[in-house]
């Protein structure tokens, strides 16, 4: 299993990451050698398998929609790194 | 009196009797932290000034004749979990400066009950890793020995627990966080069935798999923590709807005759020869001292479990992880353009260990390989989890090692992640399936180094799981050596 630099590059950006060449490089492999391990699953015939994305046998779970008691706008805004008039501020969008 | 020394039943005991007040235990507890953990490097933060506050506030509530079940207990709680007005860092850079003003359900659980809160322990960054050392902060030590790791993710909390810090602490467990470290320093570690226990206000790392739970110096004191965490939670639709029974009085369960199941896949290669040996002594004594049976069984899917979680947990990683974008919370490198800020905050602020399973989860889930590796890791996590209940309907319990060697050296698996992640093999699959699994220990190496044993049971056997550890831990009595540090 080989990992091409664009391919790394690629990945990077859907996750929002960016690296330098000497990371690239390592990644590449790394990721090469931990998905080179991860190809054993193939051995397995799953074709009739049930995936299972929960542990337990829980469906959904509702609750009647009453107004409760939240955050006061000015504790939730207090961890932002920049904020104006109730709201978050970020970098200018439309150009 | 060396009040370090005794687990938490005992310091309760006292202080229900009067005979040493929370004020007093605390201040011990903050003089002995201050000494030594200089050397040892289990908190990130220490609370001292709202510990002191909290305990004078348990001795008036006692002297008023208020009753709290954990009033004036000292404990600490692992950096992962939110506190209210007290940093909650998961020992990333990211979220270096972050106050949460909201408590963790654990915690609130916690605090109503009278506990004291002595501070925030280390761990890997965001709870990925196996030996602390990814922590962005400084890696902690094994009081054991400080030259080894404590392992990892809540290495923190078990280090903490290990050198006489506090007798309880808080972790989570997402492939063996509480377990394996918990065997690493010598003390318990309970990853409850998934559910059992509210994530509400646990940063999220691999929400299908991560589990609150206790780290203690005996399975009693498991019982006890467990007791007053435990329960459904309207903030979280995934705990389980579950009466919380009394773990104290389960302890006494009689456990005569039931059957243990000693997987042949935990035995095999890879496995240190001294953690077999101590873990067939133990069989022994669960056979010849507590009467229990012992039959070899399969649980035949086990080679794939390591594959299996390091897709599934990067997947859901990688997704709870995208909220670290430099607009709400946390840190915020500046750049011209939206996209350009995520992905210098990003970048400057995840450490290798993230990122890296932040790209092996987004590679996973994006188009054209979510069938190949997600779907496929998803559906053999269903044969993994169908391995544990075809053995629950033959036995009760299946125990084997904790971790495939006792506690390694400090640096030595830093640059080989496949080889960190393999020291997680027997303990990943109980994540998988959701089960029960308690770390206890059940010896010691030549050279000194605690030895762990696992023992697994279905979802929802606490009562019985930590009976059986607790009727285990009586016959040796290894709770009462102490490392010097």
């Amino acid at each position: 299993m080989s990992i091409t630099k664009e391919e790394v590059i690629h990945v990077a950006h859907l996750a929002r990451l960016e690296f330098s060449e000497e990371e690239l490089e390592r990644f590449a492999e790394q990721l090469a050698d931990i998905l080179s391990y991860v190809e054993k699953l193939g051995e397995l015939d799953t074709s009739n398998v049930e995936p299972t994305y929960h542990a337990l046998k829980l469906t959904n779970v509702f609750r009647e929609d009453e107004v409760k008691e939240s955050l006061p706008t000015e504790e939730a805004l207090a961890n932002a790194p920049e904020r104006e008039n109730g709201f978050f501020v970020v970098p200018k969008v439309i150009k | 009196m060396e009040w370090h020394k005794l687990p938490l039943a005992a310091q309760l005991e006292k202080l229900r009797a009067g005979e040493v007040e929370s004020l007093a235990l605390t201040r011990a507890l903050l003089e002995r932290i201050k000494e030594k953990d200089s050397r040892i490097k289990a908190f990130l933060k220490v609370t001292e000034e709202e510990a002191l506050a909290a305990a004078e506030e348990a001795d008036r509530k006692r002297r008023a004749g208020e009753e709290r079940p954990l009033l004036g207990l000292p404990l600490a709680i692992k950096d992962n979990i939110c506190t209210r007005g007290i940093t909650t860092t998961c020992a990333s850079k990211i979220l270096a400066n972050f106050v949460p003003p909201f408590d963790a359900t654990v915690v609130e659980r916690l605090k109503e009950a009278g506990a004291v809160i002595l501070g925030k322990t280390n761990l890997d960054e965001f709870a990925m890793g196996s030996s602390t050392e990814n922590s962005a902060f400084f890696p902690t030590k094994n009081p054991w020995d400080p030259s080894r790791v404590p392992g990892g993710s809540s290495g923190g909390s078990a280090a903490a627990v290990a050198a006489g810090f506090c007798s309880g602490a808080l972790g989570s467990d997402t492939g063996g966080s509480i377990r394996q470290p918990a065997s690493f320093c010598g003390v318990v570690g309970l990853k409850p069935t998934y559910g059992r226990v509210s994530r509400y206000g646990l940063v999220a790392f691999a929400s299908s798999l991560d589990q609150i739970g206790p780290l203690t110096r005996t399975v009693k004191d498991a019982a006890l923590l467990l007791q007053y965490i435990a329960g459904h939670d309207p903030k979280d639709s995934t705990s389980a709807p579950e009466e919380v029974p009394d773990y104290l009085a389960a302890l006494k369960t009689d456990l005569k005759g039931k059957k243990i199941g000693v997987p042949k896949e935990y035995f095999g290669e890879g496995l240190d020869e001294e953690v077999r040996q101590k873990v067939e002594d133990a069989l022994r004594i669960f056979r010849e001292e507590l009467g229990l049976e012992t039959k070899e069984i399969s649980l035949p899917h086990t080679p794939y479990a390591v594959a299996t979680y390091y897709i599934i947990a990067p997947a859901e990683a990688s997704s709870n992880l995208a909220r670290y974008d430099g607009v709400k919370y946390g840190l915020r490198v500046e750049a011209d353009d939206l996209i350009e800020m995520y992905k210098k905050t990003r970048s400057q602020g995840f450490g290798p260990e993230v990122k890296r399973r932040i790209m092996i989860g987004t590679y996973a889930l994006s188009a054209g390989y979510y069938d190949a590796y997600y779907k496929k890791a998803s559906q053999v996590r269903t044969l993994i989890a169908r391995d544990f209940e075809e053995a629950f309907r033959e036995v009760d319990f299946i125990i084997g090692p904790v971790a495939p060697t006792p506690a390694f050296k400090l640096e030595e698996r830093v640059d080989d992640p496949l080889k960190m992640y393999l020291s997680d093999i027997y303990t990943i699959s109980v994540n998988l399936a959701g089960i029960v699994g308690l770390s206890l220990p059940c010896g010691f190496s030549k050279e000194g180094l605690p030895v762990g044993l696992q023992i697994m049971g279905p979802h929802f056997s606490e009562p019985q799981t930590l009976a059986l550890g607790h009727q285990f831990e009586e016959i040796l009595k290894l709770y009462e050596k102490y490392p010097e540090i």
